[in-house]
């Protein structure tokens, strides 16, 4: 089977095609959803579906997310457009104590299939309410699971998984690498949630990361590999549920871990990767933990300060450096 | 659903239905004080008749949405008396298998969309559960059950226009007690009653005395109707008032045990409606007692049932974060 340039957000498309065409309870809901939304991730639905099944929503975030709570559990499965990460904060009521709860505390009587995508990261300057991620949250409650992928062919396969599943999905698409272009296979395919991928191997460190982050991996992995440095980089794309397994493994190879992401270090998800290494790899003499992501202020708007903030490929070839004395 | 009039098998179901209720709470009420319930409780006696009206005119695949004091909703809507008296003692056996407690009874079967402990947690669901209805082209008709306090949510604009925009099948219904927890809606709510808000939804808005059953009954019906014929929602303002304080124990500082006597003896929903049906012949003194001896009964042995049911296998307490099993 081929495959195709397109953005990120068409690869998307091409997966909310799909799901829509397999099952007539799949609908879509979002603020300014017919008319593509924000990143044109959701372009000509409308006018493939029509409007019964591509909703326009209010601007009402709490109720977009209580509406996919009580029409799953009553038979559909919706995707909701969330726009913005920070607009979820709005449903944050709906998200963490209706949806992720909804089915254990029934006692199993419902699944709760919705996906929720939201649009997260640094695009520059964005100001401090529009640039955020804040899967860290997400992923610190029970019922939720996270995805955050980092290219077109992985955001597709996820996307089509995410619509499958039986939960409620936050779905994280990265703002910078929407509109950008990147090989996405032809046809319908699934990426398991819970499946890590190695994207570059390497011996000398392990970078495990996720979303835009993984790219500006790849840039310093390239740019490390003149020096002679060898450095492994592995793609999470789902953090709930998460394969430790992969990131185990790679860390007991190289026996240098560095966690990377673009929210906030403390108390943020790289924490959570490190403490799992560190429960999961057998020998720990050896291994050495690092973190990098950004620094605890609000998101700046201006060119010189967001930077200064949130870590690029720049910010993890010194980190690299440093940790290896190279 | 039945739309005779009142004849004595009518008048006998909806009498079964609020004494139920009543009973149900006393009891509750009485083992909680004893220590032997966990967690805390909330009591809708007094209110027995908005639910036993507004269920009365639903199908049994007709959704409800419920609130923090919705045990009264869950009777009504026919949940198994075992298996919600089993839930509050946290049993295996109980509607939720014990996950729920109190505040989060439910019975999908039976559109029973839970009772829900955030306040106004009900409106969005409620909207969805008739979304996907109208999509499904079910004729369904969604039912928010919610109290004054919820009447000040973002939640309930958000839920309210949306349902006005699409004339979705929901009824609204304000169960108006007058405490939003231990405050006077008076001094929370620039209005006594909240269905002039309809307008601002381009919706239809009734209100009514809700311890008046058959007043309950009539509402529903013009309101259902509206909602199953396509006409859109309708927001209902019953005034009720809450026997017990917002929750069991409550020290009920900021009433007067006059005011709580007054209602009691003068707007008890159960009196009203047994001395309607018993000036207007339908019923006997003699059949009500028969009704309130079968529901004791009934009570008690949903109370034994409970008691006698095993306890939750702590083994199984990760089950059902996730669909698939043991995640």
């Amino acid at each position: 089977m081929g495959s195709r340039r397109m953005t990120f957000g068409q690869a998307t498309l091409e997966a909310m095609q799909y799901a829509m065409d397999e099952d007539p309870n799949v609908v879509v809901i979002g603020e300014d959803i017919s008319w593509g939304g924000n990143f044109g991730q959701f372009r000509g639905l409308v006018d493939r579906y029509g409007p019964e099944r591509v909703v326009d929503m209010p601007i009402s975030e709490s109720l977009i997310v209580a509406m996919a709570v009580g029409a799953s559990a009553a038979g559909l499965k919706v995707v909701a457009s969330m726009s913005f990460v920070e607009f979820t904060l709005g449903a944050m009521d709906e998200i963490v104590n209706q949806a992720s709860k909804f089915r254990y505390m029934f006692g199993g009587q419902v699944s709760v299939p919705i996906v929720l995508r939201a649009s997260d990261g640094v695009r520059g300057s964005s100001g401090a309410q529009h640039s955020s991620s804040l899967e860290g949250m997400f992923c610190n409650v029970p019922g939720l699971k996270v995805v955050a992928p980092s290219n077109g062919d992985d955001a597709k396969g996820l996307l089509r998984a995410a619509i499958a599943d039986p939960d409620p999905v936050v779905y994280l698409e990265h703002k910078q690498i929407t509109g950008q272009r990147s090989e996405v296979a032809d046809g319908d395919h699934v990426v398991p949630l819970g499946s890590a991928k190695i994207v570059r191997p390497g011996s000398d460190i392990s970078v495990v990361t996720y979303s835009n982050m993984v790219n500006h991996a790849l840039v310093a992995a390239e740019e490390l590999a003149s020096l002679g440095v060898s450095v492994e980089v592995v793609d999470l794309r789902s953090l709930v549920p998460l394969d430790v397994a992969t990131i185990a493994a790679s860390a007991a190879r190289t026996g240098v871990v560095l966690a990377a992401h673009e929210s906030w270090t403390f108390g943020g998800f790289g924490a959570e990767i490190l403490a799992q290494v560190r429960e999961c790899v057998p020998d720990q003499s050896q291994l050495r933990t690092h973190r990098l992501g950004a620094r605890s202020a609000p998101i700046p708007f201006s060119p010189t300060l967001e930077p200064a903030i949130v870590p690029g490929a720049a910010d993890l070839v010194a980190e690299i450096r440093r940790i290896l004395a190279v | 659903m039945d739309s005779s009039p009142l004849d004595r098998t009518r008048a006998i179901d909806l009498l079964r239905t609020m004494e139920t209720i009543r009973a149900f709470e006393t009891r509750i009420e009485a083992l909680f004080k004893q220590g032997l319930l966990p967690g805390f409780v909330h009591s809708c006696a007094g209110q027995e008749a908005i639910a036993t009206g507004v269920c009365s005119r639903l199908d049994r695949a007709d959704c409800i949405t419920s609130t923090h004091r919705g045990h009264g909703h869950a009777i009504a809507k026919g949940i198994e008396l075992d298996a919600i008296f089993a839930e509050l003692y946290g049993k295996a056996a109980g509607a939720c298998g014990g996950r729920g407690g109190s505040m989060h009874v439910a019975d999908f079967s039976i559109g029973m969309l839970g009772a829900n402990g955030i306040v106004g947690g009900g409106f969005g669901i409620a909207v969805g559960a008739a979304f996907a209805a109208r999509y499904q082209r079910r004729e369904q008709v969604a039912v928010c059950f919610f109290g004054d306090g919820a009447a000040n949510k973002g939640t309930f604009h958000e839920a309210l226009n949306f349902a006005g925009v699409h004339a979705l099948p929901v009824v609204f219904v304000c169960e108006n007690n007058r405490y939003a927890q231990f405050t006077a809606a008076s001094r929370t709510t620039a209005v006594a009653d909240i269905s002039v808000r309809a307008a601002a939804y381009g919706i239809e808005g009734d209100s009514i005395d809700g311890n008046d059953l058959l007043a309950v009954i009539d509402a529903t019906d013009r309101a259902v109707a509206r909602a199953r014929s396509g006409g859109g929602a309708t927001l209902i303002n019953m005034a009720t008032y809450r026997h017990s304080g917002h929750y069991v124990g409550d020290a009920e500082q900021y009433r007067s045990r006059e005011e709580v006597a007054a209602s009691r003896s003068e707007q008890d929903p159960i009196q009203r409606f047994t001395a309607h049906i018993v000036a207007a012949g339908v019923v006997t003194e003699s059949e009500i007692a028969d009704v309130r001896l079968a529901v004791e009964a009934r009570i008690d042995a949903a109370q034994q049932f409970a008691e006698a049911a095993p306890f939750p296998d702590p083994a199984t307490a990760m089950r059902d974060v996730f669909t698939e099993a043991g995640s």
